[in-house]
């Protein structure tokens, strides 16, 4: 079993600010330990991870495939939470390449067809839409979890950027929970980016039954 | 952190600007020299994916002139080569500053070495 990063420098006022890694954070780590080995026989070049929040994800990530073996990119809307995976990144030996933006947008243009692993963990708790929109505007701790509608309303606004950005062989993992209709996604990415998505993994903690998403190409 | 890997990868994506939106241009920076272990298969990999033309001209921008003009092909390249090309993509920060785009001039400011990339709400695309 892979050890869980290093978190012990984040402090009190760090996680007022960041979100704190909890069970959804678990279960992708989990999820990305079970895919291990066909992860390391990829040979991912650019890993993306959106929302990285503390850093945790993709410092485990990097425990997998190596810290210096592919290009660890990070964006978080929170500027708190970018600063905190710069420093997860370093007191676990890895260069985590963190930047405040909005999804994937800056990157859109330039890595086309390059993203090899992509991750989310995005707010995906149903709240009414206002709480949504405000929480993403003011870019703090809420825009962790607040999702708007099903809990869906900043996922969306990821999926329809997946096919643009997954390389060939490319991997998109997505944590989402009951009420985001996980059928429904499986679907909806089948239909409309030829995408081919399965259930990774499946838990229940406390009240939440939470879903780690596995997405490729369908010419695979 | 800014390194010139991430900046190749980046571009202004403010409304409206979809054309000379790349490379940003690198504005009052202060750099930091890191060491970092050298993965040269990484580098090879990695290397068909560069922006050649601005990755060269960037790194002129910052005092760094080890790198040709003119991208050599993979096969020709050496050690020697990939020390030069793993310092300039790998271990120079852009620690303080800012990147401006060609085009618009849109001004993307760097604090402790994160770039913020956000637009406010009227500059979305």
């Amino acid at each position: 079993m892979l050890p869980t990063p290093d978190l012990s420098h984040l402090s009190k006022e760090d996680l007022m600010n960041v979100y704190e890694p909890a069970e959804d954070t678990f279960i992708l780590l989990d999820a990305l330990e079970n895919d291990a080995s066909s992860l390391q026989d990829m040979k991912p070049l650019i890993c993306l991870e959106i929302g990285s929040g503390s850093g945790c994800v993709s410092a485990f990530l990097s425990s997998i495939l190596g810290p210096r073996s592919a290009l660890y990119l990070c964006t978080d809307i929170n500027q708190h939470a970018a600063a905190c995976t710069v420093r997860t990144g370093a007191q676990n030996n890895v260069d985590l390449s963190s930047v405040v933006a909005d999804l994937g947008t800056p990157f859109i243009d330039r890595l086309r067809s390059s993203v090899d692993i992509l991750l989310f963990n995005p707010p995906y708790v149903p709240t009414d839409m206002g709480e949504a929109e405000f929480a993403q505007s003011s870019r703090d701790i809420q825009s962790s979890w607040a999702g708007g509608t099903d809990g869906m309303s900043v996922t969306n606004n990821l999926l329809f950027s997946v096919p643009t950005l997954l390389s060939k062989t490319g991997r998109f993992y997505l944590v989402a929970v009951e009420p985001n209709n996980v059928q429904r996604i499986l679907h909806w990415m089948l239909e409309q980016y030829q995408l081919v998505g399965q259930v990774a993994l499946k838990r229940r903690a406390g009240r939440e039954l939470l879903y780690v998403l596995r997405f490729e190409r369908q010419s695979l | 952190m800014v390194r010139l890997i991430t900046h190749n990868l980046l571009a202004c994506h403010a409304k409206g600007c979809t054309t000379n939106n790349f490379p940003l241009v690198f504005k009052d920076v202060q750099l930091e020299i890191r060491e970092s272990e050298m993965n040269p298969e990484f580098l090879r990999n990695f290397y068909p994916k560069l922006e050649w033309d601005a990755l060269v001209k960037t790194a002129e921008q910052l005092g760094d002139t080890s790198l040709p003009k003119t991208q050599p092909p993979i096969e020709s390249v050496d050690e020697e080569f990939l020390k030069a090309l793993h310092h300039v993509l790998l271990e120079i920060h852009v620690e303080e500053g800012a990147m401006t785009c060609p085009n618009c001039e849109h001004r993307y400011g760097i604090v402790s070495g994160i770039p913020n990339m956000l637009l406010a709400e009227h500059e979305v695309a």
